[in-house]
């Protein structure tokens, strides 16, 4: 065998095998440092780890590789996305450092980061295939250890509840998509996108079959509406540090694999996986507001509002276009601040008194006016209220899905950003409204929250009046050549 | 540097001034410092306005810069003012003036409400200088989403209700204006040329095709009619006015709501002079009822701000209506209206703060004779409704006849008919501006308890003498404004031809 196959293999995978070498390493720290280093410095070990993946594999390079005969392809884009992911995951690092050095905890502090840190190698191999065997690996890599994440609270009955819904739907789907993918060989005699892409090209019964069985598959891991049903129970029993990975950085990297695919894959067919998606995104959209409306528990209001979200994501899937791809990639990292933000003060306020509800919040910023800004951010940044970043990534993602003719479908959306005004308002209603005799206490975040949720608010800020990052991001979609 | 993005610095070094005052003194120094600098600036960019075009510059925008935000959708910071917009501005610093005196005791947390006006009037200018639409955009949802946490915390009645009423029916709003603007800056350029969000280049190109004006005029129009309180989308304004807090009530009715008119001016028509033309007659009928219902609407009215907010509803209607005529004398004499609408509903609503402040009652059955208790106040009260009925030398008088001189120009029965029912409304003003002043002022002390009840202080005084001698002056010397404007209006009105 030629070693400089292996060189190659270093050179182009160097994101996911710097994230292997990560965990590694993360393992032997967890077996062999003392106690008292583990207390004090794990979770700025996992996030230095991170940190150094990020800086030295994910930064976006100039040219498209493939590798294992095309089954692998990164390119400028795919780094460029592996590195929002890395972003968002050290962010949940930051917030969930005091509950992972909780009592009940620390004995699981090693599984914690290590079981994250390969689903994120999972949704690497995702955003990176070439070919639907390696997607597939991928997508059962990132979700199986995210249903023990789910789990992750012993001693709570509903964190157990919502580990097996979430499994059960994770393999449901799983196999949905895998039956998709076999009718798909069926017809291509491959599974390489390159060759569906020429192959597929008449539309008939298997064909339109196996696209819906694909789509509801990734459908699943994005909770569009109507597969949509797991993501309260989980989200809400689910330990919050867990639920804001799946929120964000589980359905970004979804989101992208998903726009891959079917950009790549079912190209000459485009307009019929649009005409599915249309629906789908006015469902998801409407459906996901209207049921956020009534939630009271916040984690479970997270929860709707994120399954809305997912459907202004798809705009950008809908645009079917360069400009489609820079608009989600941008949406997906502003919406990773944003919801990370409101998971952050969350986690805060869960931390110290165990209360999720709305009413809870009731007159907090007379006794945490810091931590009611950043939620007011937060909510005003996924309402799309300018001068924070939400506004510019719906205006982007809106523009590409109007440039490509879809007004009626756009005019819905826009209808329905005022409903998630609505209640988006409600929550900043309760924390400076609402009267309240006895308020949270003042709450004294540690070093690690408060480093997260001071980046997050400085992304709400910055990421949209910094042009730099959309315009970045632009230029590297255009080297994909849609 | 241009020295017009000053207008957007210098709110926001005041908010950072106000971030770090330690107490009321210290608040109020900042607020006074910074409103009275926004005040110099605006006086100083209409004498240099002037100066420019004495001195022969014909530009359509002056003071124009423009500097590359989002280089892939062809967005830029650009702003440019011409004799409308700054009329606009000074409106915009009057009030910001007026209104720090009117809340000089605003309680609780009185360092928020300061930080959230600021943030609202960055937004009203930064709407006003810019003519880009992407920046113009953002701007005028920037001035919206203050008013929620205006009303909601330092609001009184049904304050929650009317601050979530107001803002989603305004954000409503604005949806149907993205979609339209997204509309307009994909039809912005001729095949083949790059796509601009520049209101003038858009303009220039003239390329949206006729077709598709007809469904992003609409779109347009309504967006920033609902801001504008065009019937039926008028229901915000008298809950929101109603349970805003005094300096709220002044900058939303005085400069907010001319957001809509401005914008129905700069990008409906504008951009759109052939759908503007076409549909005109939808959105006459719309105005029309806006005027005449207001007015009818506010003579039933017992609470004095909702008479005032639904006299807000007509006059506003009569803004939009005369920008609907479509000729230079019928719109110049609605940014008159804008102007002088303005400055005499924020001096009512000054007054109206003062009155409440002492007899915490807003009901006109429960007070009366105010005359013998609170003269001053009183004295200004008959000065801002005689210039809502349009009595000569005030603004009101200036800017009605000019409308309907205006309006009256069109020769056709359609134009006709509605001119003289928009007319109705200046006898049913009188009507409810008479009713008020005779039960309020002048009738019999209904609480013996109100005897006891003080005059303006000082700041009350400042605050509303700064507002009564802008009315009067506009009233007196019409000639420099009207023709500062109609010359601007020129250029619009020649794309209508």
């Amino acid at each position: 065998m030629d070693l400089s196959q292996y060189t190659l293999i270093w050179e182009y995978m160097q994101p996911e095998l710097l994230l292997l070498i990560a965990t590694v390493l993360l393992f032997f720290i967890d077996l062999f440092a003392s106690p008292r280093f583990l207390d004090k410095w794990f979770s700025a070990t996992a996030c230095f780890l991170l940190a150094v993946v990020t800086i030295l594999g994910c930064i976006p390079g100039e040219a498209t590789h493939t590798l294992f005969g095309g089954m692998f392809i990164s390119t400028p884009m795919t780094t460029a996305m592996k590195m929002v992911l890395n972003i968002g995951t050290i962010l949940i690092l930051l917030q969930a450092h005091t509950w992972i050095n909780s009592e009940a905890c620390k004995v699981r502090r090693g599984e914690f980061y290590e079981l994250m840190f390969f689903t994120l190698f999972g949704m690497y191999l995702m955003i990176s295939s070439g070919h639907f065997l390696i997607f597939f690996i991928g997508l059962e890599t990132a979700s199986l250890p995210i249903a023990a994440l789910v789990a992750f609270n012993k001693q709570g009955g509903d964190s157990y509840e919502s580990g097996a819904k979430y499994l059960f739907n994770a393999v449901f789907s799983s196999a949905i998509f895998l039956m998709g993918i076999s009718f798909m060989y069926a017809i291509g005699g491959s599974l390489y996108f390159v060759d569906i892409a020429t192959v597929a090209t008449t539309h008939t019964a298997l064909f339109i079959v196996a696209l819906a069985f694909i789509i509801t598959g990734i459908g699943f891991k994005l909770s569009l509406v109507p597969f949509h049903l797991w993501t309260a129970d989980v989200y809400q029993g689910g330990p919050t540090a867990v639920t804001a990975y799946l929120s964000v950085i589980s359905k970004g990297a979804a989101a992208f694999a998903f726009l891959w695919v079917l950009f790549k894959t079912f190209s000459p067919s485009h307009e019929m996986w649009q005409g599915i998606l249309y629906a789908l995104i006015i469902l998801t959209i409407t459906l996901g507001n209207l049921f956020a409306i009534r939630q009271k528990d916040l984690k479970r209001f997270l929860a709707f509002s994120s399954i809305s979200q997912a459907g202004y994501i798809m705009l950008g899937v809908m645009a079917y276009s360069a400009q489609g791809l820079t608009a989600l990639v941008y949406y997906i990292l502003v919406y990773i601040f944003s919801n990370l933000a409101a998971f952050g003060v969350i986690a805060a306020i869960e931390n110290k008194t165990g209360k999720v509800n709305m009413d809870d919040y009731n007159g907090l910023y007379q006794t945490n006016p810091k931590l009611s800004l950043a939620m007011m951010l937060a909510m005003f940044s996924l309402a799309g209220i300018p001068p924070f970043a939400g506004f510019f990534s719906k205006f982007f993602i809106f523009a590409s899905a109007v440039n490509s003719g879809f007004y009626i479908l756009v005019l819905i959306a826009l209808i329905n950003t005022i409903i998630s005004l609505y209640y988006y308002l409600l929550v900043v209603k309760a924390m400076f409204i609402n009267p309240n005799e006895n308020p949270i206490e003042p709450i004294k975040t540690d070093c690690y929250g408060r480093t997260g949720l001071v980046i997050c608010v400085a992304g709400i800020l910055l990421l949209g009046i910094a042009s730099c990052v959309y315009g970045y991001l632009s230029g590297l979609s255009l080297t994909v050549g849609i | 540097m241009n020295f017009l993005s000053l207008f957007v610095l210098i709110p926001i070094l005041m908010m950072a001034g106000l971030a770090i005052a330690r107490n009321m003194k210290e608040i109020r120094t900042v607020a006074v410092t910074f409103s009275a600098l926004q005040l110099g600036l605006a006086i100083y960019t209409v004498f240099k306005y002037l100066s420019e075009r004495i001195a022969g510059n014909t530009e359509e925008m002056l003071f124009q810069a423009s500097m590359m935000w989002y280089e892939p959708l062809n967005i830029h910071y650009s702003v440019g003012v011409d004799g409308i917009s700054i009329v606009m501005i000074l409106l915009t610093a009057i009030i910001v003036f007026a209104g720090v005196f009117a809340s000089w005791k605003i309680e609780p947390l009185s360092k928020e409400f300061f930080l959230w006006l600021t943030l609202l009037s960055i937004g009203v200018y930064g709407f006003f200088i810019s003519i880009d639409l992407f920046t113009m955009f953002m701007f005028y949802e920037v001035a919206l989403i203050p008013m929620y946490l205006l009303i909601g915390v330092w609001g009184s009645g049904k304050k929650n209700y009317s601050a979530m009423k107001l803002t989603l029916m305004l954000m409503g709003g604005s949806a149907l204006l993205m979609l339209g603007i997204l509309g307009i800056y994909y039809h912005s350029a001729p095949e083949g040329q790059p796509l601009t969000m520049n209101i003038l280049e858009i303009a220039n190109n003239n390329a949206i095709p006729h077709d598709w004006q007809y469904f992003l005029f609409p779109l347009t129009f309504v967006g920033f009619g609902i801001l504008g309180a065009m019937f039926p989308f008028h229901t915000w304004s008298p809950d929101g006015h109603a349970s805003a807090p005094t300096a709220v009530s002044m900058l939303h009715a005085g400069v907010l709501m001319k957001l809509g008119g401005y914008g129905c001016f700069r990008v409906a028509i504008y951009l759109m002079p052939f759908a503007a033309q076409e549909l005109s007659w939808i959105f006459l009928i719309l105005t029309g009822i806006s005027v005449v219902y207001g007015a009818f609407s506010a003579c039933v009215q017992t609470d004095l701000k909702y008479i005032n907010a639904y006299s807000s509803v007509s006059h506003c209607g009569l803004v939009l209506f005369a920008i609907l005529m479509l000729n230079n004398t019928a719109m110049t004499g609605a940014v008159m209206q804008m102007l002088s609408h303005g400055l005499m509903t924020a001096l009512f609503f000054a007054l109206i703060g003062m009155i409440y402040g002492r007899t915490h009652t807003r009901d006109i059955r429960e007070m009366g004779g105010l005359m013998q208790i609170m003269p001053f106040l009183s004295v200004c009260y008959v000065i801002a409704g005689l210039a809502s009925l349009g009595l000569p030398g005030l603004s009101g008088f200036v800017a009605e006849m000019t409308i309907f001189v205006g309006s009256f120009q069109h020769t056709d029965t359609f134009h006709r008919v509605f001119t003289i029912v928009a007319c109705c409304s200046i006898v049913i003003t009188a009507v409810y501006i008479l009713r008020v002043v005779g039960k309020l002022l002048y009738g019999a002390v209904q609480d013996e308890h109100h005897r006891q009840l003080t005059d303006a202080t000082w700041w009350e005084r400042l605050s509303a003498v700064t507002l009564i001698i802008c009315v009067a002056a506009i009233g007196c010397f019409p000639g420099w404004i009207s023709n500062l404007i109609s010359n601007s209006l020129n250029a619009i009105v020649e794309r209508l031809s």
